[in-house]
């Protein structure tokens, strides 16, 4: 029986055993390096921020410079309350912008629309900031939570508009047809059809936009400003997390320096929440399907 | 319920397996009878997808109360012709039409009428059942009616019971109608389907291949279910299947590229057709 010509020679066959081994390994240590920076940042904030945080950081205001203790309750319920109205702003557009471009944009206007969105996507933060300082803050003589809940709406349209048509867009045309076949309008059977059925993957862009706008300083810098107090005036400057953050880091004291890393655990953990439950509805989401 | 024994051993069912009922009692010879209602009137009938034509100078007269079967070889046009009788070819862009289609006198295309207004009285079941999933099954069968404004808890429980009983699902599904649509099997699934086309009271129920995707049982149920449908319902059915098509339907209409190429009762069709092309589709020769 005759041997095939072109089976390798064994030294031949160690050399590509060799290379496979280690374009594997190259592989696996950047994988790692992806994952790296994460726990690196996790471990710096719960070795300088877990320290400092106490019950007293959740509850009361921040101490007037010089005295020792205080918290951030303030920034807290502020960051929350500017998420808050910043959805208002940002969910309804981003929303119905979606459901044009996945029902009723035409093909050219549609690619204008996502063109539009992917530029407003990579606006920095901070140009936000000033445009929204020469529309809100300037003509109403005031740095205010509504002006601070607007740069950041403003940011969550254009991610929530387009996974919202994303998501849209995967509903299978057959319910939209058998809901029409029942002599339903169109609108009702965008409305409670493909958007009922397409829900939680909306909900998840949407805290995906919510993620990645808490942590945003630099559009509050020129809107909000920050409190150190206690506001239920949104037509005032409010606390926000990220704000006190960076006012304490950029502070001489030592203190202080404890407080803002107490600050950055908590947001840190308030946008891994909001990451986790957008995990959740995702699972979800394949389960059912 | 094993399909009729014709379907089963696969044979030219040259005996149909009911007596046709015709009004006056007289086999016609030639078509349409006088004395019968026409749910659907049409008359020259040509549809274009863009440049390319895709129904040609259709004239035809489908009967009320009837089951009118359309075959034909893929890409003949009888979905689009089944689509354009409500209309739901307006959502593919590009379509344009000529001639004229009546829907019980009332003009399909007529200025001021509402493609929507159409679709209440003209139904349509899908090739592939499509409950939709967010849905349970009494939510299913009832969300025509409820988007359409109705309220009447009376009414809708009616509707509920009576569609399920009409669509032959009422006893398979009555002791678990808040469970979701998608949870029943495929035929189940295509009756629910049904119900849900026959809960807001159309006056005429458009079929596309609706048993290409079951197997021969649930097939031989939604067979036995197009029967009793006719009592109440005009029904046309496009479908691949001839022994479907010799069955159970009344009327049977040839499609070929685009063209209307025979209609007649079907028992005539499938034993004695006038044309070559029918002829040979229907023994199976070509399609």
């Amino acid at each position: 029986m005759a041997t095939s010509p072109y089976l390798p020679t064994p030294a031949f066959a160690r050399w590509r055993k060799f290379k496979s081994n280690a374009v594997t390994g190259v592989l696996v240590l950047c994988s790692a390096a992806v994952i790296a920076p994460l726990f690196l940042v996790l471990y710096f904030l719960i070795v300088h921020g877990a320290t400092s945080l106490d019950w007293n950081f959740f509850t009361q205001l921040p101490k007037p410079t010089g005295e020792v203790g205080g918290g951030m309750a303030n920034a807290i319920v502020g960051t929350m309350t500017l998420l808050a109205m910043a959805s208002i702003v940002g969910v309804p557009i981003g929303i119905f912008g979606g459901i044009y471009l996945a029902e009723y944009g035409s093909d050219g206007a549609n690619s204008w629309i996502r063109f539009a969105a992917d530029v407003l996507n990579g606006v920095p933060s901070i140009v936000w900031g000033m445009v929204i300082y020469l529309i809100l803050v300037v003509p109403f003589k005031g740095f205010s939570a509504y002006a601070g809940s607007v740069a950041l709406g403003l940011m969550m349209v254009p991610l929530v508009m387009r996974t919202t048509e994303e998501v849209l867009v995967l509903v299978p045309q057959s319910y939209r047809e058998a809901a029409l076949a029942l002599g339903v309008a169109r609108w009702k059977v965008i409305m409670v059809i493909v958007v009922r059925t397409a829900l939680k993957g909306i909900a998840t862009g949407v805290i995906v936009a919510l993620a990645r706008i808490a942590g945003e300083t630099a559009p509050l810098l020129f809107t909000d400003l920050g409190n150190n107090f206690w506001n239920h005036n949104l037509k005032e400057p409010i606390a926000a997390l990220p704000l006190q953050i960076y006012n304490y880091a950029i502070s001489p004291y030592d203190d202080w320096h404890r407080q803002a890393w107490a600050g950055a655990l908590v947001l840190m953990a308030l946008i891994l929440a909001l990451n986790i439950t957008v995990r959740v509805l995702s699972r979800d989401r394949q389960k059912s399907t | 319920m094993s399909p009729p024994p014709e379907a089963a051993t696969g044979q030219k069912p040259s005996v149909p397996t009911r007596v046709l009922p015709t009004p006056s009692g007289a086999a016609p010879a030639s078509l349409p009878v006088e004395s019968e209602v026409i749910a659907f009137d049409i008359k020259n009938f040509s549809l274009w997808y863009g440049a390319r034509q895709a129904l040609m100078d259709v004239t035809i007269k489908i009967p009320a109360k009837k089951v009118t079967a359309i075959i034909g070889p893929s890409g003949c046009g009888k979905s689009t012709f089944l689509r354009a009788l409500n209309r739901m070819h307006e959502l593919t862009p590009g379509i344009r039409i000529e001639g004229s289609l009546q829907h019980f006198g009332e003009d399909l295309y007529g200025p001021g009428v509402e493609a929507v207004a159409i679709r209440r009285r003209v139904g349509m079941v899908f090739q592939k059942s499509n409950p939709f999933p967010t849905m349970s099954i009494a939510e299913n069968v009832l969300v025509g009616l409820r988007l359409n404004g109705v309220r009447d808890k009376a009414v809708l429980q009616e509707r509920l019971e009576s569609s399920l009983h009409m669509a032959a699902l009422w006893d398979e599904v009555k002791d678990h109608l808040n469970r979701p649509g998608t949870s029943l099997s495929g035929g189940q699934q295509q009756r629910l389907c049904i119900a849900r086309s026959l809960a807001v009271q159309p006056e005429t129920l458009l079929m596309d291949e609706p048993c290409s995707a079951l197997d021969p049982i649930a097939t031989a149920k939604i067979e036995e279910l197009i029967q009793t449908l006719r009592e109440s319902y005009t029904v046309v059915i496009v479908t691949h299947n001839m022994q479907q098509a010799a069955r159970c339907s009344d009327r049977t209409a040839f499609f070929y590229m685009g063209r209307l190429i025979e209609y007649d009762e079907t028992r005539k069709m499938f034993t004695n057709p006038a044309n070559q092309q029918t002829e040979a589709y229907v023994s199976g020769r070509f399609g």
